[in-house]
């Protein structure tokens, strides 16, 4: 084999201590100063691959070579001698910190017995400018937004003088105009002679940004191919094992009565702004409305609002002609509410607890699943099993931990769970965040299915694509206001609605006006 | 009524609100440390009543009070690294090994007491030594102020140095940056290459040494003398301190004068004909009282914010 990989792990075999095979024989090899995709659906392995080599996790079998010397990465700490830096899907900083502090964790510079935080500071600015990733260093962590940190998280592996640098689905959480700039910033890098390794779901980004990708499917390495030689379409039939069509198939929608009705919802955030700002909207049955916006203008609130989970500070929400605000979130649920939540590790699943017990958390107390005084474990396990074949769920059997499970495996769960109540209202935030191209289009073509049943859908998504592909009308929101409505999403281009979320354009306040059908 | 301001309003009052925060406020700093590193350590209460024996016994062994409290410190720090060995490498839970420690100490000093001193509840029969006092010159010189704050056991000076001194840890070196990362993110801390456990078991350690301080000053400066669970609870207003402080070394501090100040009117009101049951009741129902308000106060704070906000809107519109 001619040697001209910087980096190569081989015969890596992982098996978890619950029998799953995460990695089974791997061969895996980068080139100096590339850029390398893997790729793969969910559960694959590539998180695994990548903990490995960081030293995160230890593999049963196989040794890493670095520059042709073995090499024993058994903790983060050597795997940072040794250069190699990682970006973790959930990002690894501590919000209380500011930027530098962030920095510096574990390899602070000292003056006397104190941290030497001009230095930090100092050092922080320095690296931003060289590699052109703006920071403020005296930021606290909490108040930057997932751009942001990414760009901490980037400087952070370099303070520690990585060059090869692992991004575990960078663009997940990114806006696109977000991932436009770490694209450029990714380049930078690339060009200044570091090595990175890039993981994620998005094919046309791997096509467009990297030299050569890796493709996984099922704990083996299905082959490495350089990106000009493959259509995304390549790709995915590699790693699902069959073509993949990500273009929904849909009727024109045939709304209904109105299900969800929002009236003039006033949010505060965290920091007690006003993140919402008098917004008024309706969702009917048989109808999915779309949300677009840029990340952090009153998407979240808004959400949080019309679940229950935070105060409404002022106006008014009814689902079904109730309203809710001063209902529990059990009581809207009980209207017939779901929700998908953006944060899946927070609103989402209880990690610790098992898939089974995770998709029954809504309806334990249904009379299915509950009898007078105990449980009815033969139709909860029916239930688990089923949702797990359904959903495609990557486990070794339903009583697995949630938390053991693959990024988008977790999704998976909590997707199956909210679909499975019939319900009337669906709210649905970054559904298919992190998910993998095939699952995708499941859980694509199982919101337009239920939308067939006549429940009302509003999603919220950071994804263009994914809004213009399922909406059946769109309305934008840009700091906190409604600006923009469209009754027919289909006639909308991506660069008119960029123009909306940016700001620049602004509709008539009777133009949007008219997503509020009667009063 | 009149005869309660007196009692406030009086030199002596303020002089004795200090020396009972003293103990509480080694104690929450005890709490702060180990509260910033993710393990609450709730076994202070019997790591104060182990060292308050040690003390004792080990002042009177050597004739030397500074001997008896560097025994007493080291026995802190020993007790504290128990509990980190019981938690962090047995993996037993954290407020179960606590508890067992409590019990342990409570029974266990009581017997220690009673196969040296040969008695059940009070070391009087041992030459104990205390710590010296301590009189400011020129301060103690100045009305009000002079006979408040001079003439103080040295422990009460260093626990109101301890305040500065773990603010400083906490906020400006390395380890104290350490232990913050490890108790808000450990898993972030682990990706940096800093071992969340031994930071754990190094901040158990350092709460189970300032404890100690708290301890010895029970029975060499506050007495003198070592008796059955004298700590009386100050374990526990500390972790309240601690918490009502917002786990900041300055918010403790003022947490735990607060409490101070009640413990002092308890024992102040027991000259006035109150009934001693209900005198000796009120550290104890003002902290749940302040707890309770701190609370309150916190929810009310974010039902003003929501009206604030919804109410900007209107004339906007
Ligand atoms: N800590 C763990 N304990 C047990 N099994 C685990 C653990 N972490 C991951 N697994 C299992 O290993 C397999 C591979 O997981 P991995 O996280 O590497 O997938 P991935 O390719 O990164 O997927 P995704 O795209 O969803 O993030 C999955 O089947 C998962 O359930
Ligand atoms: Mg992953």
């Amino acid at each position: 084999m001619p040697d001209d990989a910087m980096l190569r792990m081989e015969k890596i075999t992982k098996v978890y201590p619950n029998g799953i095979v995460a990695n089974n024989e791997v061969d895996f090899s980068i080139r100096k100063g590339e850029i390398h995709a893997l790729v793969g659906e969910n559960g694959a392995g590539k998180s695994t691959l990548m903990r490995i080599l960081f030293g995160l996790e230890e593999s049963q079998k196989g040794r890493i070579l670095l520059n042709g010397t073995e090499i024993k990465n058994e903790s983060p700490h050597i795997a940072i001698a040794n250069g190699i830096g990682m970006v973790h899907q959930h990002f690894m900083l501590v919000p209380s910190l500011t930027v530098a502090e962030n920095m510096i964790l574990g390899v602070e510079p000292k003056k006397g017995l104190r941290i030497d935080l001009q230095k930090a500071i100092k050092d922080t600015r320095a690296l931003a400018e060289k590699y052109n990733l703006a920071v403020d260093p005296l930021a606290k962590v909490q108040f930057l937004s997932v751009g942001i940190k990414q760009k901490v998280e980037i400087l952070k592996a370099l303070y520690r003088g990585a060059e090869i640098l692992i991004l575990d689905e960078p663009t997940a959480v990114l806006t696109p105009q977000e991932t436009k700039e770490l694209f450029s910033e990714l380049k930078l890098l690339k060009k200044q002679g570091n090595t990175i390794i890039f993981i994620s779901h998005k094919l046309h980004e791997v096509k467009e940004l990297c030299d050569r990708v890796t493709i996984m499917r099922n704990g083996r390495i299905k082959g490495t191919f350089n990106t000009a030689d493959v259509t995304p379409t390549d790709i995915s039939r590699l790693m699902v094992g069959r073509d993949v069509i990500l273009e929904v198939e849909k009727d024109a929608a045939k709304p209904k009565e109105i299900v969800l009705s929002v009236t003039n919802l006033v949010m505060a955030n965290d920091l007690g702004q006003r993140a919402v700002k008098g917004v008024s909207f309706q969702v009917r049955k048989g109808e999915i409305l779309g949300i677009a916006g840029v990340e952090g203008n009153g998407q979240r609130e808004l959400v949080k609002g019309v679940t229950g989970l935070e105060r409404i500070a002022h106006g008014e929400v009814t689902i079904l002609g109730e309203s809710i605000n001063r209902k529990a979130i059990k009581e809207i649920r009980n209207l017939g509410t779901c929700h998908i939540p953006e944060d899946r590790m927070t609103y989402g699943v209880a990690k610790e607890m098992t898939i089974e017990q995770n998709v029954l958390a809504d309806k334990y107390d249904s009379q299915d699943y509950t009898g007078r005084i105990l449980t009815k474990p033969r139709a909860i396990r029916d239930l688990s099993q089923k949702l797990v074949e359904e959903y495609q769920i990557k486990c070794s059997s339903p009583l697995q931990e949630v938390g053991m499970l693959s990024g988008g495996n977790i999704q998976k769960v909590v997707v199956a769970r909210e679909f499975s109540t019939n319900p009337q209202l669906i709210i649905a935030d970054q559904p298919t965040r992190g998910i993998d191209v095939g699952s995708t289009e499941f859980i694509r073509n199982r919101l337009v299915e239920l939308r067939d049943e006549d429940s009302a859908v509003m999603l919220v998504s950071a994804d263009l694509n994914e809004v213009l592909e399922l909406s059946d009308s769109l309305i934008v929101m840009y700091e906190g206001e409604i600006t923009a409505f469209f009754e027919d999403a289909s006639k909308v281009s991506e660069e008119e609605l960029g123009l909306y979320m940016l700001g620049i354009k602004h509709q008539t306040p009777e133009e949007i006006g008219g997503i509020v059908y009667e009063k | 009524m009149k005869d309660f301001l007196q009692i406030i309003f009086t030199t002596q009052f303020g002089y004795s609100v200090l020396r009972v925060t003293t103990p509480i406020l080694f104690a929450a700093l005890a709490a702060l440390v180990s509260d910033r590193a993710g393990v609450i350590n709730i076994a202070l209460e019997g790591i104060m009543l182990i060292t308050a024996l040690t003390g004792v016994l080990f002042s009177t062994w050597f004739h030397s009070a500074w001997l008896g409290l560097l025994m007493a410190v080291i026995m802190g720090t020993l007790t504290g690294m128990l509990l980190g060995y019981f938690h962090l490498k047995l993996k037993t839970n954290v407020i179960l090994a606590a508890v067992a420690l409590n019990l342990l100490a409570s029974g266990g000093t009581i017997f220690v007491l009673y196969l040296i001193a040969g008695d059940k509840g009070i070391s009087s029969s041992l030459a104990s030594l205390t710590l010296p006092k301590i009189t400011i010159p020129l301060l103690d010189k100045i009305p009000v102020l002079g006979p408040i704050l001079s003439g103080h056991n040295v422990l009460t000076y260093f626990a109101l140095l301890s305040v500065f001194l773990m603010h400083y840890f906490i906020y400006k070196t390395p380890m104290g940056m350490r232990i913050r990362a490890v108790g808000e993110n450990p898993e972030a801390a682990d990706s940096v290459g800093i071992g969340v456990k031994k930071t754990q078991f190094i901040a158990l350690a350092m709460s189970g040494m300032i404890a100690s301080f708290g301890g010895a000053y029970m029975s060499m400066g506050y007495v003198s003398w070592f008796s059955r669970d004298m700590t009386a609870g100050r374990g526990f207003i500390a972790l309240a301190a601690e918490a009502m402080g917002g786990a900041t070394p300055i918010g403790s501090f003022l947490a735990s004068l607060l409490f101070g100040f009640f413990d002092a009117l308890s024992n102040s009101l027991q000259l006035l004909r109150v009934p001693a049951e209900f005198v000796q009741m009120i550290p104890y129902v003002a902290t749940v009282v302040g707890l309770v308000l701190y609370t309150a106060a916190k929810r009310n704070q974010y039902q003003r914010m929501l009206i604030k906000i919804g109410r900007q809107l209107e004339p906007e519109k």
